[in-house]
């Protein structure tokens, strides 16, 4: 596949991870965002590749890590009303919320499904206009532009059976919070490259200049992450802090204009509890007054239990990068993707899940991949 | 986040109802609906980057090939680097 | 700054859950925890497709699936040609040539007759191509709403040709891991009708008997340790399982494991990973390491497996675990899938 394929290629990889190589002569900590970024990296043994020095700690870039457990039930909630179609994307559905997933509420009679795009929960709603479809619409702003249009064409057309949960979440004020948290060991980022496809990274400045930390928007595939690296590293060896941009064949410093105005149209930002985190002001969006009757959680009234919190699960440190998820003690034990503790086990971008399936146990050194294949 | 995938356009509608502009996008040999109202300035042929069916931006095709150029370049000046000691 | 943690959930148990028929962990588990303890017998333990016993001298295999996709028909097949061939392989993958196949129908009040017509109709097909008879079968009708249409069991009986065990204990350190063919075609035919996915050449569900291939395999005097075709949980649970049971690590190379272009696509776009998709006519086959290149010959002269790989490698390694080497070269475990395989988007 064009455009996917050469990032891929098994030369082109090997030659940028020995450009690293030679150009690391200390030990530097980054930081990827982005749960695609962490799921390509465990995937493909890039760490592997990397010279011993260099450390990549794993991001709260996976949405749906973050959405707070309060959501989850209200979600729960909604999709056990019999008038209701709940409908999401699929790494929502396996999410632990207080007591329940949304699997849990399927398997117990809830009309869950999922769908690919929210265009196609729309649908749904255009044909089942005695059913009240719900779409749960969780994501970063990579998303936002595609629940706006749902929500526009639903408002154009007057929909009356369609909704939207939303808790969406905005990267820049995350990356902030972390960098501004007192243990915080991230020394460069690689920011994630599909938010700033549609935002642009003019936002990165201020915060790239403020905590001097170099911040290279980057790619997904192997050859994009390396060159990330690669240019991090290369700022950071020579003391720059610079905002640059690693994935120009998709980003544009303005990003995409069109898509931020049907965002700003339809969507305001407000503040936002990140599961793991906690709350951070101005990280999140809701919609509009204008267009607050497609907003799910006034439509519909449901009564949450009690937000049940349990000590063991450390995801919250997981997620800002203070602990690696094979330090954490239920890692692979009481916790694994079949019995998770938290959301990193569950969702495939999860750092936990990803590290469990992909065989990190054990510090790079010896893993469970190394001395499997340390033979041959 | 996020899943976006690159394809080529090979076909453009332009919806009488609300104006919309959909396409379909082939991935490789597979063809899906995909909306195209986020970029007005793609036309038949280019590649973009879908996410959750919404091509998000043009693929800019020179900016590709800029990773393969610098490693060409790194590759030469190793060459040197190893014929000079 | 607070830090909150993660609710503890309650780890749904006392109920059945779709990821149950997943094929994957929890399937396993199910079994495990509800089914072996209650049926116990030696035969069973072995856990493998199809059971072998003995009557009077002659070895037989025995082997029932019931099948539940939705929909009933998609492109390249239906519940009845991949109930008989799925059967049929299951023989094939002990080793046996298959006899006879039974039928017992679950109909839902409702269901169209033209339907049930078409499914009959590729089952007679199929069967026709196994050459098996479908000698003995069962109807019955459930009220509309209890069931999806249709739900289909095929039991079939066999007669083991393979001259030593056919199973995951026969194999060796050593031994090369055979894949028929390229991955993933059925389970992206059947999600191209839920997704509206259009294709260029359809991708085709690739059910199909494969006993021709297993038994040209058998004839040429391959030392077959194992087999296994490739259902649900794709070929990365096939050798997960394998592993486990012979206490042996299996090292596989991304870039020997074919997938088509098309599948390849429809999994970037669904984000969805081909080692975990379902097949329906395609098995991997474990042989001596001496005999690799013979085995394969002999695939690739057969048209089920005409595009008949060596993807890997089996090694001494009491874990029993997976392991994949990338095509960008860094390693991996290539785990047990987790309940079902659900479309990402990130």
């Amino acid at each position: 596949m064009k455009f996917l394929d050469e990032y891929r290629d098994y030369d082109a990889v090997q030659q940028m991870a020995q450009a690293i190589r030679r150009s690391t002569t200390r030990p530097w900590t980054l930081m990827e965002v982005c749960g695609g970024q962490t799921h390509t990296i465990v995937k493909t043994g890039l760490q592997e590749m990397l010279p011993k020095g260099i450390t990549l700690v794993h991001g709260p870039g996976c949405p749906v890590c973050v959405t707070p457990v309060e959501m989850i039930d209200r979600a729960v909630a909604i999709a056990r009303r019999p008038e209701v179609v709940l409908c999401s994307f699929g790494d929502m559905l396996r999410v632990p919320g207080s007591t329940q997933s949304l699997f849990d509420a399927k398997a117990l009679g809830g009309d869950v499904r999922i769908v690919y795009s929210p265009l196609d929960a729309l649908q749904l709603a255009r044909s089942n206009r005695q059913r009240e479809v719900v779409f749960f619409a969780v994501g970063f702003e990579t998303t936002a532009p595609a629940n706006a249009m749902a929500v526009w064409e639903a408002e154009r057309e007057k929909i009356p059976n369609f909704s939207m949960l939303v808790s969406h979440v905005l990267v820049p004020p995350a990356m902030e919070a972390i960098l501004s948290s007192p243990n915080c060991r991230v020394q460069a980022f690689l920011a994630a490259g599909h938010v700033c496809m549609v935002m642009g990274f003019e936002e990165y400045f201020p915060i790239s200049q403020k905590y001097h930390v170099p911040i290279v928007v980057t790619g997904f595939e192997p050859l994009d992450l390396l060159e990330g690296v690669q240019m991090a590293v290369a700022q950071l060896e020579s003391g720059r802090a610079e905002v640059e941009n690693q994935y120009a064949r998709a980003v544009r410093r303005s990003g995409n204009r069109p898509a931020q105005e049907r965002i700003a149209e339809v969507f305001e930002v407000t503040r936002r509890t990140w599961r793991g985190i906690g709350e951070i002001p101005l990280s999140g969006l809701r919609l509009r007054e204008a267009y607050r009757r497609f907003d799910a959680e006034s439509r519909f009234a449901v009564e949450i239990g009690h937000v049940e919190e349990s000590s063991e699960c450390i995801a919250g440190l997981v997620l800002q990068g203070l602990r690696k998820p094979f330090e954490c003690p239920a890692f692979g034990t009481r916790c694994t993707p079949d019995t998770p503790l938290g959301a990193p086990m569950v969702s495939s971008e999860g750092a936990c899940a990803a590290y469990f399936h992909f065989g990190r146990r054990k510090e790079d050194g010896d893993s469970i991949v190394s001395t499997a294949t340390a033979g041959h | 986040m996020c899943l976006a995938v690159p394809g080529k356009i090979v076909s453009i509608v332009q919806e009488e109802n609300l104006g919309l502009r959909r396409g379909k996008v082939d991935f490789g040999g597979i063809r899906k609906d995909v909306c195209l109202d986020y970029t007005p300035e793609a036309r038949m042929g280019d590649y973009v980057l879908v996410h959750v069916g919404f091509a998000l931006t043009v693929v800019d095709e020179q900016e590709a090939q800029r990773v393969f150029e610098a490693l060409r370049q790194l590759d030469q000046l190793e060459e040197l680097k190893e014929g000079a000691t | 700054m607070a830090i909150l943690s993660c609710p503890l959930p309650q780890p749904a148990t006392d109920r059945i859950l779709l990821a149950h028929g997943g094929g994957g962990r929890l399937t396993n588990q199910l079994i495990e925890s509800v089914f072996l303890p209650a049926f116990s017998n030696a035969v069973l333990e072995s856990r493998h497709d199809g059971a072998v016993i003995s009557a009077d001298g002659t070895r037989l295999a025995m082997t029932t699936d019931t099948y539940v996709v939705h929909p009933l028909v998609f492109p390249g097949g239906t519940i009845g040609d991949l109930a008989v061939n799925g059967t049929v392989n299951d023989l094939a993958m002990c080793g046996a040539r298959p006899l006879a196949l039974s039928a017992g129908f679950v109909l839902e009040e409702g269901l169209s007759m033209g339907t049930l017509r078409t499914v009959v109709a590729s089952m007679h097909e199929a069967a026709r191509v196994a050459n098996v008879p479908i000698v003995t079968g069962d109807t019955k009708v459930v009220d509309k709403g209890k069931g999806d249409g249709l739900f289909l069991n095929t039991t079939g009986i066999g007669v083991v040709v393979a001259p030593k065990p056919v199973s995951p204990e026969s194999v060796r350190p050593g031994d090369a891991v055979l894949v028929s063919g390229d991955l993933g075609a059925h389970g992206i035919a059947i999600l191209s009708v839920r997704n509206g996915l259009e294709f260029e050449g359809e991708v085709r569900s690739d059910t199909i008997s494969l006993w021709p291939a297993v038994e040209a395999l058998f004839r040429a005097g391959i030392e077959v340790h194992c087999l296994r075709d490739l259902t649900r949980g794709g070929l990365s649970s096939a050798l997960n399982e394998i592993a486990s049971v012979a206490r042996l690590r299996i090292t596989v190379e991304e870039v020997l494991i074919p997938v088509s272009n098309v599948v390849r696509g429809a999994c970037e776009l669904l984000g969805l990973d081909p080692l975990y998709a379902a097949n329906e006519g395609r098995f991997v086959a474990f042989v001596p390491e001496r005999q690799a290149d013979h085995a394969l010959e002999i695939l690739r002269s057969q048209s089920v497996s005409v595009d008949a790989v060596r993807a890997g490698t089996v090694y001494e390694d009491a874990r029993g675990i997976v392991t994949l080497r990338s095509r960008v070269g860094g390693n991996r475990v290539l785990d047990m899938l987790s309940g079902e395989q659900l479309p990402r988007i990130c």
